[in-house]
């Protein structure tokens, strides 16, 4: 089945559970880390936004990109790339104009810099619904295998953890419904400020399976499927999570 | 990795069991401060005085975290913050990190009220305590209970 | 250079109690943590922070290694006139940093 025939159920199924479509990781949360995130005084993950709006303008990009026209922009990734004939993410599209556009030396995509630069893009689009670009249904379909597939020593599979234990504990923490829309985000755990795919890796090496190359066509499918699944949530850039 | 401050010192069975090997370095017990070093570290901060429990002050700290890495927390002191009666100073103490001391700040009048927020780390779950300094010479103590629940999926 | 914010109300009636608040970016290392070797990592943390209203000190917290990475620290001040609040970090290995920011009093 198609990943968009499936979204077809999901209003239907909705309306079953009394559940209103995909539920943020920030539902979940305490009061107190909701109130963190919020307040963008008390957000560590501000002072990222801060250190890439710097970067923003020492860079280049201010030359040809107005902030304020970049609203919107991370609500619409991973789009669909001519050039590569598949989906591209935030990260890569940032990446490609720093190195090619504003002619800037490469940097690995989990800098400081790079995280500080995506967490300032996409918080401009703070509060606007995902949009999944249609042209990426193939890739979703093949996210769509990934999130179902059994994997690592412990067999378990995205979804059984994302869908059928949603809303339930694991030993202590809230199993959320693990949605892509907050990131980078500040993660208490890491005290620090992360990408998804770094996310990713804790999920991944918590089943003791071996994690998805960042970047790889794999990982790209899976970060098209986990946003077509995310599709109305708004982006929370720079979210707090425990 | 037997880090004594940061949270993942939990021993949960559902999640060891879960998790398997993956926690099994971040299970060893933290070295942690003792109540009597804690009571040693509020002595110091008192002078030797003996702080009473009132409520005048108050300790809020969510009761049940998520994670112990970062804990909001504000203390706050019902006073007139006058020349002839005000706060000094309001320290916060812990019993289970590597040192019982979390911050004492100093303040006066001019401060107008008596209130600070921070964010604390917490290694475990834990009673904390609060003590203000007043301008009188007098201690007073706001204690609170904190249940640190682990984030799941660690890095391996 | 460490990135903060700083909260201060652009403006307050004379008297008024206001709320400062500020966040600085700090990996507030704790001295207890083994690196993956096993080794224990060098205690790097903001030790204090004071803030002066022109000149004077009106507040000043020691900091321990309880308080969470990128130091939080929010506090109150009445009033009394314009000036200038400085703010300062002090830390381990010789770490501090500075800002200032305008109080207008009407
Ligand atoms: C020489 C001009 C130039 C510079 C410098 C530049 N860009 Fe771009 N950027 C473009 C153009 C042209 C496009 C493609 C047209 C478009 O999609 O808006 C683009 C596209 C993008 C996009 C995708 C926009 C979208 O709507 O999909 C992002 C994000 C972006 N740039 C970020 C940056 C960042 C961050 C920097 C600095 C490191 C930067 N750009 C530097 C010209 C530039
Ligand atoms: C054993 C259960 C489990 C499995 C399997 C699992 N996760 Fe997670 N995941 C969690 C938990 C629990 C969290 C919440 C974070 C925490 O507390 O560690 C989480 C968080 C997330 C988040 C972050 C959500 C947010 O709000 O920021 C995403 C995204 C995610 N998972 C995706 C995945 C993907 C993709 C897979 C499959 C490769 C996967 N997870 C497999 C348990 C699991």
């Amino acid at each position: 089945m198609s990943p968009w025939r499936r979204q077809g159920w999901l209003p239907l199924l909705a309306l079953l559970l009394g559940a209103a479509g995909p539920r943020s990781g920030f539902e979940t949360m305490t009061p107190e880390l909701q109130a963190m995130q919020r307040d963008d005084a008390g957000n560590p993950g501000m002072l990222s936004v801060l250190e890439g709006e710097a970067l923003f303008a020492r860079e280049g990009c201010a030359a040809c990109h107005a902030a304020a026209a970049l609203r919107g922009v991370a609500a619409r990734y991973p789009a669909h790339d001519a050039a590569r004939g598949g989906p591209i993410d935030l990260a890569g599209r940032i990446a490609e104009c720093r190195e090619q556009r504003a002619g800037r030396p490469p940097l690995p995509r989990e800098s400081q810099p790079m995280l500080a630069l995506q967490s300032f893009v996409a918080h401009q689009s703070r509060g606007l619904p995902i949009t999944p670009d249609p042209r990426l249904a193939e890739a979703r379909a093949e996210g769509e295998r990934l999130f179902r597939e059994r994997r690592g020593q412990l067999n378990l599979s995205c979804a059984q953890c994302h869908e059928t234990l949603a809303g339930g504990r694991l030993a202590g923490a809230n199993i959320p419904e693990g949605h892509p829309n907050g990131y980078p985000l500040y993660r208490l755990e890491w005290q620090a400020l992360g990408s998804l795919q770094r996310r990713l890796r804790g999920c991944f090496t918590g089943v003791r399976a071996e994690p998805l190359a960042p970047g790889s066509p794999a990982a790209l499918a899976l970060e098209a499927y986990l946003f077509g699944r995310a599709a109305g949530l708004p982006i929370e850039t720079p979210a707090v999570r425990p | 990795m037997s880090s004594p401050t940061s949270p993942r010192s939990g021993t949960e069975p559902g999640r060891r069991a879960l998790f398997g090997g993956l926690l099994t370095l971040a299970l060893a017990p933290p070295a942690g401060a003792t109540p009597e070093a804690m009571a040693e570290a509020i002595a110091l901060f008192t002078g030797g005085a003996t702080p009473e429990l009132s409520a005048a002050i108050t300790l809020d700290i969510p009761s049940l975290v998520e994670n112990g890495n970062t804990v909001p927390v504000t203390i706050a002191v019902d006073s007139p913050m006058t020349e002839a009666a005000h706060v000094r100073a309001i320290a916060l103490f812990n019993q289970r990190n590597p040192q019982p001391q979390v911050i004492e700040a100093r303040l006066g009048p001019w401060s107008g009220a008596a209130r600070i927020s921070t964010r604390a780390r917490l290694a475990d779950s834990q009673r904390l305590t609060a003590v203000a300094a007043l301008s009188d010479g007098r201690f007073l103590l706001a204690e609170a209970e904190v249940v640190v629940t682990l984030a799941a999926c660690l890095e391996g | 250079m460490a990135r903060t914010l700083i909260r201060v109300p652009a403006t307050a009636t004379r008297g008024e109690v206001i709320e400062i608040r500020t966040l600085i970016q700090h990996p507030m290392e704790t001295g207890y943590r083994p690196d993956a070797a096993g080794r224990l990592l060098v205690r790097d943390i903001i030790t204090r922070f004071t803030c002066h209203f022109d000149n004077r000190l009106v507040f000043e917290a020691m900091l321990h290694s309880a308080i969470a990475a990128n130091p939080y620290l929010t506090f109150t001040l009445r009033a009394e006139a314009s000036g200038v609040l400085a703010f300062a970090w002090d830390g381990d290995h010789d770490f501090r940093h500075v800002e200032t920011r305008a109080l207008t009093v009407t």
